[in-house]
């Protein structure tokens, strides 16, 4: 039987990527809403903040939720709103640049090590097991307690650290890509290695190395904001997240716990919708992880 | 087996010697400065330490090659890992102390995780696009969404404001008092399992939804098998093995993340360790840590590859 079924005579339906995005993974879609109203909020901070992140009032001290102060004040009388959207700011500052940098490093690493395979392989991922063998957290507290503490030191740091780290799935990709029928085409009519690189497997490789980036991004949010809990973040009065659930911060919690919602909630938010969105990209952009979650 | 594990312990080998001569190198890049930091605050130390004994205990008067001798040399020999720049005390002293804390923190984390996981992942799986089966799926992805340290922030802050409770900050040794312990241990070990579980629970289900549509499991639904025996004994032992490995690579989450959560509750582990040698700059200290953990770590993956010959028979280990 070859009869070939009649398809329904359906709308055309919208190809484009945004479309298939809304359309498919809707709660992917809304991740990405989020973070790119995250992303916004953050750039135009000094316009969209009510006060300034560092104006002092005592006489507003300890104040909860109100009109004038959504998010309610702290200890200074600071207004959480405007901290958080501040806050906002150097998350998408460190988020941003720490993953852009990690996955540049993925991806010298991992096409690198991959395409060439062999000895090079070899030791290079015999460098990446003992780097991966040492807790992320450990290796940021010691790695800053040298460099000490700062804004560069903590993007570079983190972007060594991830960008290692994802080399193992660039690789991955590149290992597949490797074998295919037109790398070897492109090999036998004498195509220099840089070129087939740059034309053949990077472009093949691009998916994963998108969808990496994505997810790091909220990696190095939630990294950055640990680490600055920890008192080894940028230093104050730099309102991150992070640093706001911590430190003097923490003893006033019990007399105003909005302190302590809304940095939390802030993070919570940019993370999910980072993973939401992560699943997303790769569910479309990767044929092989459809139907799979 | 015997063969087989020996020959696993010497793969690890260069794998080791690598991570140790990382761990050798971050020590080397600390800048001149920091010595003089080291000295501006030798005021409030109990002895005076010259610029001299300082470089001298940091074993940077030799060249540098001589230095990982020396100090790799003292650790395989002696199992010495250097003293204490404040205290004097050998540094194996200090993690004898805080190691099984640590690990007592990342099993119970392990045991949570596993438990709340293990049931909604296979759940979720058996009834695929249900409504529990997307109220599971959207816990997990918001557990992972929610920092562990915020978690622990608003499991001490809340129930202190409602309920006028908080946890215990004198911290009792399990074998002090096994009960005292636990219950101090239980509440940060959920916090900490919590992010773990998440991640197991959306493995769970995927490789679960796999094994379930294969033929074997069909086989077994038509000789008439109940469902607890089909999905027990024929799908879960086939779906655990990923599961496995991926909760062998959350080996180092736990531990790193240990750090962030005993620092909330107050618990005397490798964490606190190394945060308060990372303020006093006591670099033997952090280099032990380090080094303890990154073993540690390979030998939990180690470990993890060890268990598959346990979960399934295909697996010949030679």
């Amino acid at each position: 039987m070859s009869a070939v079924l009649p398809l329904p005579a359906t709308k055309r339906r919208s190809n484009s990527f945004i479309a298939r995005l809304w359309r498919d993974k809707p709660l992917g879609a809304l991740g990405g809403v989020v973070l790119l109203l995250f992303l916004v909020v953050g750039v135009f901070a000094p316009w969209v903040a009510p006060y300034d992140y560092n104006e002092i009032a005592p006489l507003d001290r300890m104040q909860g939720p109100s009109w004038a102060h959504w998010f309610g004040t702290d200890n200074l009388g600071r207004d959480m709103l405007s901290r958080c959207i501040y806050g906002a700011q150097l998350s998408v500052i460190i988020g941003c640049s720490a993953a852009a940098l990690a996955t540049l490093i993925s991806g010298l690493i991992g096409i690198i090590s991959g395409y060439f395979g062999g000895k090079v392989d070899m030791v290079v991922q015999r460098v990446v097991d003992a780097w991966m063998s040492f807790p992320d957290l450990i290796v940021l507290i010691v790695v800053v307690s040298v460099l000490g503490p700062g804004m560069p030191q903590i993007i570079f740091t983190l972007a060594l650290l991830l960008g290692i780290g994802g080399s193992r799935i660039v690789r991955s990709a590149v290992v597949s890509v490797r074998e295919h029928m037109y790398v070897h085409a492109a090999q036998s009519i004498g195509a220099g290695t840089g070129r087939i690189l740059w034309r053949h497997v990077l472009p093949n490789v691009l998916p994963p190395i998108i969808v990496l980036f994505t997810t790091r991004v909220g990696t190095v949010i939630l990294a950055e904001s640990g680490l600055s809990f920890l008192g080894l973040g940028v230093p104050p009065p730099a309102p991150t997240w992070g640093s706001m659930l911590s430190g003097s911060g923490r003893t006033y919690m019990f007399q105003g716990p909005w302190l302590a919602l809304a940095p939390g909630l802030c993070l919570t938010a940019v993370v999910y919708a980072t993973n939401v969105f992560g699943d997303a990209l790769r569910d479309l952009l990767d044929p092989r992880m459809r139907g799979t979650r | 087996m015997r063969g087989y594990v020996i020959r696993r312990l010497l793969a690890l080998l260069p794998t080791l010697i690598l991570a140790s001569i990382i761990v050798f190198v971050t020590v080397r890049l600390i800048p001149g400065d920091v010595i003089d930091m080291m000295l501006s605050q030798n005021d409030v130390a109990a002895d005076k330490k010259s610029r001299e004994d300082i470089i001298a205990a940091l074993g940077m008067d030799k060249p540098m090659w001589q230095q990982y001798f020396h100090w790799i040399s003292a650790i395989v020999l002696h199992g010495d890992l250097g003293t204490s720049l404040w205290q004097g005390t050998p540094v194996t002293e200090h993690l004898r102390a805080r190691l099984p804390v640590t690990f007592q923190l990342g099993f119970i984390a392990l045991v949570v995780g596993l438990v709340i996981a293990l049931p909604i992942g296979i759940y979720s799986a058996i009834r695929q696009d249900t409504t529990g089966d997307y109220l599971a799926r959207s816990f997990s992805i918001l557990l992972l969404a929610v920092p562990s340290f915020w978690l622990g922030t608003m499991v001490v802050v809340f129930p202190s404001i409602w309920w006028g409770w908080s946890p215990s900050v004198d911290f009792v040794p399990f074998f002090t008092d096994p009960a005292a312990n636990l219950s101090q241990m239980v509440l940060p070990g959920i916090v900490l399992g919590a992010a773990l579980s998440a991640i197991t629970m959306r493995l769970t289900r995927t490789m679960m939804l796999e094994v379930l549509r294969q033929d074997y499991i069909r086989t077994a639904w038509a000789k008439g098998l109940g469902e607890r025996l089909v999905i027990v004994r024929h799908a879960l032992r086939n779906a655990m093995i990923p599961v496995v490995t991926l909760v062998g690579l959350q080996a180092p989450l736990l531990i790193g993340g240990a750090v962030i959560i005993e620092q909330i509750f107050v618990i005397p582990d490798m964490g606190l360790l190394l945060l308060d040698a990372v303020q006093q700059r006591d670099y033997p200290i952090i280099t032990g840590v380090f080094l303890v953990v990154g073993v540690a770590v390979m030998l939990i993956n180690l470990m993890v590859d060890l268990s598959y010959g346990l979960l399934d028979p295909k697996v010949r280990m030679r």
